[in-house]
C-alpha cells in the first residue's frame, strides 16, 4: 500500500536500526509522547531491533488513560439519565471509574453508543429529538477541532439537544509539568506526530530552548520513527538541542491554521487534572461565549468530583515514564485486559496494554 | 477509590466477545455447572462414539447486525458457521437443525430472503435441514431475527484432529486471506464509504477439510493432519493463541505471509484495527507435519476458498503457549487472545 508499504520495507528498517546501533555510545533515555508511537514501536515489534542500551520511556500521550476516574464516574453519572443519550469513542468505554465503566453503566440500561466522530453524534441528535446526546470529548489537538466544527455545526443548524462533556486536553502544558521533573532524567523525547500536524513543529521549540531537550517529531511507521530516533541520537552526540521535524510529509513549521482557528473560535483554555500529573494550568479546553451551553457540564449542572486512584496502581508514574508496566504490583495479576484496574491496561494505546497485549517482559 | 471488584454483577458485551472474558465465562460458570469429559474440552464441536462411529455434534448462534452484507447474509452465516464447526473436527457434516427467533415486524420478504440464502448454502455444501423450530417475539424483544444452527458430521476412521497433537517442527497452514468479514460488518455497519470493494468471505470449508483428509489418506499419511481451527471471533491471533495455550507450543507466524485483500488492509489502517484481530468466515488454520505442508496446501488450492492457501509459520518451542509474530518490518513481537469488543455482533 503506498505511503505504508515503503516505510515498513525490511531493508531499510535495518540500515536505519544499525545506523542508530553505531551513534548509540552510553545509555540513553528517550520518551515517546504519544499512544500511537506506543502501539506502533509494539506493533511492528520495534524494540526487538533497538539496541538494549537505548531505554525508551511512553508518556502521558494517550487520552484515555490521563482521564481522572472522578471525570468518568461523572461520564457514568450522566450517561445513566433517562433523557440521554451518550456517544463516545470506543476505548472509553470499559474505563473503570470508583464504581463502574461505561460498559457497566450500559448493561445497567444506559443508552451509550460507539461513535467514530463527534459527527456521528451529531446525527443521533437529529434521530432522537427527545434526548439530549451527550458526546464524550476526550482527546488532545488531533479531536479538538472536529469537536469544534461538530459544535459550530450544530449551532449553525440550532440543534439543542446536542452537547459535549469537556475532557480534552492539550499537550504543551502537560510536556511543560513533566520537564519540571528533573527525576525523569530525559535524553530525548519523540514528539507527537499527529498532534503536530496540528500545533506545527514551532510548538514544541520552548523544550529544546527552555528544557535543553533534544526533540524530533516523528511519523508512526517504523522507518520514521526509527529515522526520529536517529536524529535524536546525533543530537544527543552534538549535545545540541533543537527539533528535528522527521515527519516532513505532514507536519509544518507553523502547522493548521485553519484547524486551530475553528478552536479557538469554540473553546477557551481551563485548568484540567490529569491522572499522573495532578491539575495542570491552561491543559483543558471548555465551549465558551455563545457556545457555552454545549457544555453539559453547565448545562445539567454537573460537579466533577477528585478521586483517589486504586491503591497499588501505578498508572501515574507509568504515564510519567517513571515506573514499567511490570514494576506494578497488580500488572498482569488483578490488572489485565479484560478485568482492567487502571487506564492504562484498558486502552489500545495504553501503555499496560500494550506491555500485557505483546508480552514485552517476555520477548 | 478502592479496587474494583473483579465479579461482575451483569454480563457485558465482552462475555461474548470471544475473547477472554467468554472464555472465563465458560469456566467459572458453564463448566462448573454442567461438567462433562466431552464439553470439558472445549471443541467447537463434540466428538462422540455412539456404536464405534465418531459422531461429531455442534451448535452455534447468530446474531449479525446487519442482517444483510456484501457476501452473504444472517442466513448463509447460520449455515456455513456450524458446517466449520463441524469440518474443523474433521467430521463430514450430515444434517442440520434450524431454529428462529423472529422479532414481530420483520418484513415477510426479508425473512424470504434469508430462507432462500439458508437454501441455497444447503444446496452448496450438500447438508440439509431436517428439523427446525420458529419462535416470533414481541417488538423490541430481539433485534429482527436471530438464528440458532446445530449439525451431526461423521468422523471417519483414523481421522485424529486435536491440538494435542501439535507437534515442534509442524507446519501452519491458513486457506486465505484474513479480516475480510470483520472489517465488511463493520463498514457496511457504520456505512464508511470504502465498503465497494469489500465482501464478506463466509463459505463452507467441509469440502475442503474433505479434500485433504483424502489425499492424506491415500498416501497412507492421515495421521500428518494435527488440527484444524476457523479463525472466526477474535480472528488469526486469538485463535493460534488458543491453539498455542492447548498445545503448550509456541506458534510463530510471518506477517509478510499472511494474505490481506487490498481494501481490507486499507480499512484497517484506516481505523487503527489489527487485521489478525478481525473475524472470518470461511477460513481455517490447519497445523501438520512440514513434510506434508506443501501437498496439503497444494489440495487446498485446487478448492476455490482455498486458492490463497499459503504456509504462514511453524511451530517451535522458543515460547511455550505464546504467538510470535516476525513483522513485516523485520521486528517480532508475542500476540496476545483479544479482549474487548473491537467489532460487537459480527456473526
Amino acid at each position: 500500500m503506498k505511503y505504508i508499504d515503503e516505510y515498513r520495507n525490511p531493508d531499510l528498517v535495518r540500515s536505519l536500526s544499525a545506523e542508530i546501533q553505531r551513534k548509540i555510545t552510553r545509555p540513553v533515555r528517550i520518551m515517546e509522547v504519544c499512544g500511537t508511537h506506543t502501539m506502533a514501536i509494539f506493533r511492528h515489534g520495534l524494540r526487538r531491533i533497538l539496541p538494549e542500551k537505548l531505554y525508551l520511556v511512553s508518556g502521558p500521550g494517550c487520552p484515555v488513560c490521563v482521564t481522572p476516574p472522578g471525570l468518568i464516574d461523572a461520564f457514568c453519572k450522566v450517561a445513566g439519565r433517562r433523557d440521554v443519550i451518550t456517544a463516545t469513542f470506543g476505548d472509553m468505554i470499559r474505563v473503570p471509574g470508583s464504581s463502574g465503566s461505561l460498559a457497566d453503566a450500559r448493561a445497567k440500561g444506559a443508552d451509550i453508543r460507539i461513535v467514530y466522530s463527534p459527527a456521528d453524534a451529531i446525527q443521533i441528535a437529529r434521530d432522537n429529538p427527545e434526548k439530549l446526546v451527550v458526546f464524550i470529548a476526550i482527546g488532545f489537538e488531533t479531536t479538538i477541532p472536529l469537536i469544534a466544527a461538530s459544535i459550530l455545526q450544530a449551532y449553525r443548524e440550532d440543534i439543542n439537544n446536542f452537547c459535549i462533556f469537556p475532557a480534552n486536553k492539550v499537550m504543551p502544558p502537560a510536556l511543560e509539568t513533566l520537564m519540571k521533573d528533573t527525576s525523569l532524567n530525559l535524553d530525548g523525547l519523540l514528539c507527537p506526530g499527529h498532534v503536530s500536524i496540528i500545533t506545527g513543529s514551532e510548538a514544541f521549540s520552548f523544550l529544546a530552548e527552555d528544557y535543553g531537550l533534544s526533540c524530533a517529531i516523528a511519523g508512526f511507521e517504523p522507518a520514521d520513527i526509527l529515522l526520529a530516533i536517529l536524529a535524536l541520537m546525533e543530537q544527543i552526540n552534538e549535545g545540541s538541542y533543537r527539533v528535528d521535524n522527521c515527519y516532513t510529509r505532514a507536519v509544518t513549521a507553523a502547522g493548521n491554521l485553519k484547524a486551530r482557528e475553528l478552536v479557538q473560535e469554540v473553546f477557551t483554555p481551563v485548568d484540567s487534572r490529569w491522572r499522573g500529573l495532578g491539575t495542570i494550568a491552561g491543559s483543558g479546553l471548555v465551549p465558551k461565549g455563545k457556545y457555552a451551553d454545549f457544555d453539559v457540564t453547565r448545562r445539567l449542572a454537573i460537579q466533577v468530583s477528585e478521586i483517589d486512584e486504586p491503591p497499588g496502581c501505578l498508572c501515574g508514574e507509568i504515564l510519567k515514564g517513571m515506573k514499567r508496566p511490570s514494576e506494578c504490583p497488580l500488572f498482569g495479576k488483578n490488572c489485565t485486559p479484560s478485568a482492567p484496574i487502571g487506564p492504562c491496561m484498558v486502552s489500545n494505546e495504553g501503555t499496560c496494554a500494550a506491555w500485557y497485549r505483546f508480552g514485552v517482559e517476555s520477548i | 477509590m478502592k479496587i474494583p471488584d473483579k465479579t461482575h454483577k451483569q454480563i457485558t458485551l465482552d462475555h461474548g466477545s470471544g475473547g477472554s472474558a467468554s472464555s472465563e465465562l465458560i469456566e467459572s460458570l458453564f463448566l462448573e455447572y454442567l461438567t462433562d469429559p466431552v464439553l470439558n474440552r472445549m471443541e467447537d464441536a463434540a466428538v462422540l462414539n455412539v456404536r464405534g462411529k465418531k459422531l461429531a455434534f455442534s451448535t452455534d448462534s447468530f446474531v449479525v447486525d446487519p442482517i444483510f452484507f456484501p457476501g452473504g447474509s444472517i442466513g448463509e452465516l447460520a449455515i456455513n458457521g456450524t458446517i466449520n464447526d463441524l469440518a474443523m473436527q474433521g467430521a463430514r457434516p450430515v444434517c442440520l437443525s434450524l431454529g428462529l427467533i423472529i422479532e414481530e415486524g420483520l418484513g415477510f420478504k426479508d425473512l424470504e430472503r434469508i430462507i432462500r440464502d439458508i437454501a441455497h448454502a444447503c444446496r452448496k455444501a450438500e447438508v440439509p435441514v431436517v428439523t427446525g423450530d420458529t419462535k416470533v417475539v414481541p417488538r423490541g424483544k430481539a433485534d429482527r431475527i436471530f438464528i440458532n444452527t446445530s449439525g451431526i458430521g461423521i468422523v471417519e476412521e483414523g481421522t485424529d484432529i486435536s491440538p494435542a497433537r501439535i507437534r515442534k517442527g509442524d507446519a501452519i497452514l491458513l486457506s486465505g486471506s484474513v479480516a475480510d468479514h470483520g472489517i465488511t460488518i463493520l463498514t457496511s455497519r457504520e456505512g464508511l464509504e470504502f465498503q465497494g470493494k469489500l465482501q464478506s468471505d463466509t463459505c463452507a470449508l467441509h469440502k475442503m477439510v474433505q479434500g485433504i483428509l483424502g489425499n492424506l489418506l491415500q498416501s497412507d499419511s492421515i495421521s500428518a493432519l494435527h488440527a484444524l481451527r476457523d479463525p472466526t471471533r477474535g480472528g488469526l491471533a486469538t485463535t493460534l493463541s488458543e491453539l498455542a495455550r492447548s498445545s503448550s507450543a509456541c506458534m510463530e507466524i510471518f506477517e509478510k505471509e499472511i494474505p490481506i485483500a487490498a481494501p481490507v488492509r486499507a480499512a484497517c489502517e484506516l481505523m487503527g484495527l489489527d487485521p489478525l484481530y478481525i473475524a472470518n468466515e470461511g477460513k481455517f488454520i490447519a497445523i501438520a507435519e512440514e513434510q506434508y505442508a506443501e501437498s496439503i496446501i497444494d489440495v487446498m488450492r485446487s478448492f476455490p476458498e482455498g486458492q490463497n492457501s499459503i504456509i504462514i509459520g511453524k511451530v517451535t518451542d522458543n515460547y511455550p503457549g505464546r504467538v510470535v509474530v516476525h513483522t513485516g518490518s523485520g521486528g517480532s513481537r508475542l500476540a496476545e487472545p483479544l479482549t474487548g469488543e473491537p467489532l460487537p455482533r459480527i456473526c
